[in-house]
């Protein structure tokens, strides 16, 4: 579904990106570790073509076309959903209004008929209840005023909604308490089918608790240093990042706090 | 350069879709104001003599005035030397006929969609077509006529009803109110008239469509809408101009008065040629909009929607004399490129346990600079008078202006007034987030500024919330990205 070859990318004249390479097939789960300041969130953030990264070298295939010559919206419409680290606040758009919109956008360009009010009413209402969604939530203003964990769960909720081929989680899990993060767990486990794929990166091993990837990859200062299945993540927990060769620092993959909290 | 600044770059380059210009050949007088010319003009119209003697009054007063400075705008000074006062079609229908209208003026509004003929207009909406200095047609006339509701041109309100004017005219913006009430009541043209009588609720919309057509030419309209007791009329004005590259004045007056329980809501889409992307050309709006609550429970509500002009200068305002009277102000004001725009409302509360309610959404883009200025204003007897005022400023881009001067005046100590007051900018990673979620970058625009206009959208008549929406996304066409 996905093939990143020797991909190189900065922001501004910083490079971030040392030559990435990864597969990722459909019917697959990977999680991108690392310390931060690694790369995480610029490969997230190429990979959803946002501006302010510029590719220097490599290429991207997604579903046999090059990526990087889409525009984020075209991406977008061809399935490729990024749950945002910080969700940006849109005041005055309501929150389902806006859903709609973007559901209606992707299916125009799949060619199917818009949903109508009572459709989309519907697909809302059992997506809710799957994820726990507060309807007041539902009707107030993209994010605008929403607690870091509302913010969190409502990208789950458009996920949940837009059903993406290819789901991107940005750090998604910062920040959750254990609940959050279980709803966050399954809005991906629920999207699992042979014909989809997602990329979780993350800085913790707790949410692999929850979702389980085929792969891990460990990812140190723009280049993917150590890729491993489910094992290599508890590898992590235990010795933490300065165990890879090449990490800087010596920070654990696991959220001390969260776990005496837990 | 930044990305953001890149993308937003854009911003400025709108196209102007009602720029076109119309052959239609023109009566004129010669450039310039003097009294001669005020003469001319009257004499032109078949005036009486008490309305010759109010102009020339009016424009020995404006002699003594100088251009108010005080406004947040900056333009070259104006040559009233060098203004076309009065510019007509040739061919004039005689009143009340729609048929003998210039077939080039016809098409004209037709290609502005606004369609003379009653067989194509939109139903429920009644129009007076102003062409230069002239207004050319005047919809459902009949209809309206069977309720004893007068919906014509000021010039034939003159001749028919010339009782009910001269007790209206100048009663709420006298001759001497400013420089521009003075220049425009020396040589007003045209505009609407309309009297509501007691108790008649009209059925339908009325609307005046003016259009600039002629070069070098001002247009000084002159509205005035009485609704008599229990009365109410929905009011809608339309503007659009040719492309140009000198400024145009457009200095109109509009006076509304609404007797006991009386309800006027006067709304307005200006759409005038706002000038090039550089600056170059445009309309200048130089306005003076006042409403009377002359009674009791009467209530006037204004709701405009400013997207055009080069520079905009209008305060519409609530004279709040009669108790428990209402004022109300919806106001949506873009500015892009180098437009400026100083625009808000006065409230003047009187009477006792009278209301007012201000929202204000200014929106800059490119280098527009847009300032609300607004007044609220208590007086001594105003018992219980409340106020609520909502501010907000929305930018996009980084060169762009947003201002506030809220003045408050309060002689009564047992008013309530609320303010609030809010500036945000259109981000870029707004925009990234919502073009993440599928939308086009002119889509997450649209959708962000009409959220932001909501408030201001849903006071105007369906029809026209619907064209001033599709205004505000051509008005921002290519503002970011």
């Amino acid at each position: 579904m996905l093939e990143i070859r020797n991909l190189h990318a900065r922001v501004g004249d910083k490079e971030i990106l040392k030559g990435i390479d990864l597969r990722v097939d459909a019917g697959e789960v990977h999680a991108v570790m690392g310390p931060n300041g690694s790369g995480k969130s610029t490969l997230a953030g190429v990979l959803a073509g946002r501006p302010e990264y510029v590719v220097t070298e490599g290429s991207v295939v997604y579903r046999g076309r090059n990526l990087l010559d889409l525009q984020p919206e075209e991406r977008a419409r061809e399935g490729i959903f990024l749950a945002f680290q910080y969700p940006v606040e849109i005041p005055g758009v309501n929150n389902l209004y806006f859903l709609k919109a973007a559901l209606n956008a992707v299916r125009a360009h799949r060619g199917e008929p818009e949903l109508d009010a009572i459709e989309f009413t519907a697909l809302v209402r059992s997506k809710m209840s799957l994820l726990g969604m507060d309807q007041e939530l539902l009707s107030r203003p993209v994010n605008d005023g929403f607690s870091g964990g509302e913010k969190k769960r409502n990208e789950i909720f458009q996920m949940a909604v837009l059903e993406p081929a290819l789901a991107i989680l940005d750090e998604t899990d910062s920040g959750l308490d254990i609940d959050a993060l279980k709803v966050v767990a399954g809005g991906v486990n629920a999207l699992r089918s042979p014909d989809r794929a997602a990329v979780v990166v993350t800085h913790y091993q707790r949410l692999l608790n929850y979702i389980v990837p085929d792969q891990v990859h460990v990812l140190s200062d723009g280049r993917i240093v150590r890729s491993g299945g489910r094992g290599l993540a508890l590898e992590l927990e235990e010795k933490g990042y300065g165990w890879l060769a090449g990490a800087e620092d010596n920070e654990p993959a696991r959220d001390s706090r969260l776990e005496a909290r837990a | 350069m930044s990305t953001e600044t890149r993308t937003i770059e854009a911003l400025a380059t709108q196209e102007y879709k009602y720029g076109f210009e119309s052959d239609v050949e023109a009566e004129t007088i010669p450039r310039g104001l003097s009294e001669d010319v005020v003469r001319r003009i009257s004499e032109l119209k078949g005036e009486p003599e008490w309305l010759l003697e109010w102009r020339l009054k009016a424009y020995r007063t404006w002699l003594t005035l100088e251009d108010p400075d005080w406004a947040n705008i900056h333009h070259d000074p104006i040559d009233y030397q060098d203004i076309i006062y009065y510019a007509a079609p040739k061919r004039r229908p005689a009143p009340g006929s729609l048929d003998e209208v210039d077939p080039e003026v016809r098409r004209t509004f037709e290609k502005l969609g606004i369609p003379i003929e009653e067989q194509k207009a939109l139903s429920g909406v009644a129009v007076d077509a102003v062409f230069d200095s002239v207004s050319v047609a005047t919809t459902f006339r009949a209809t309206l006529e069977k309720l004893g509701i007068i919906f014509c041109s000021f010039s034939e309100a003159v001749r028919t009803h010339p009782d009910l004017v001269r007790r209206y005219l100048g009663s709420v913006v006298p001759y001497s109110d400013n420089f521009f009430a003075a220049l425009n009541s020396a040589v007003f043209s045209d505009g609407s008239f309309c009297y509501v009588p007691k108790g008649v609720h009209c059925p339908m919309e009325l609307s005046t469509y003016f259009r600039i057509n002629a070069r070098n030419t001002g247009q000084f309209e002159r509205t005035l809408i009485v609704a008599d007791e229990g009365a109410d009329v929905s009011y809608l004005e339309g503007c659009t101009a040719p492309m140009r590259d000198e400024n145009q004045l457009h200095a109109a007056v509009v006076e509304l008065v609404a007797l006991d329980r009386a309800t006027i809501k006067y709304s307005t889409v200006q759409n005038w040629y706002p000038g090039d992307k550089n600056g170059k050309g445009g309309i200048y709006n130089f306005v003076t909009k006042r409403g009377h609550c002359r009674g009791h429970d009467s209530k006037i509500t204004w709701t405009q929607v400013e997207t055009g002009s080069a520079i905009t200068w209008k305060y519409p305002s609530c004279i709040l004399q009669g108790d428990r009277s209402v004022g109300e102000f919806y106001s949506v004001a873009v500015t892009a490129n180098y437009q400026q725009a100083d625009t808000g409302t006065k409230m003047i509360h009187l009477g006792k346990d009278t209301r007012s309610t201000i929202v204000s959404k200014g929106i800059s883009a490119g280098h527009g600079q847009n300032t609300y200025r607004g007044m609220v204003k208590i007086g001594r007897h105003a018992a219980n008078a409340r106020n609520y005022s909502q501010c907000d400023s929305l930018l996009i881009g980084d060169r762009c202006g947003a201002h506030t001067f809220p003045y408050i005046e309060i002689k009564n100590t047992s008013a309530q007034m609320e303010h609030e007051a809010s500036t945000s900018k259109i981000g870029e990673d707004q925009i990234f987030y919502c073009r993440q979620r599928g939308l086009s970058t002119e889509d997450a625009v649209n959708m962000i500024v009409s959220g932001f206009c909501k408030q201001v959208f849903r006071e105007l008549p369906m029809e026209f919330a619907v064209e001033a929406q599709k205004l505000l996304g051509v008005s921002l066409e290519g503002s970011v990205g």
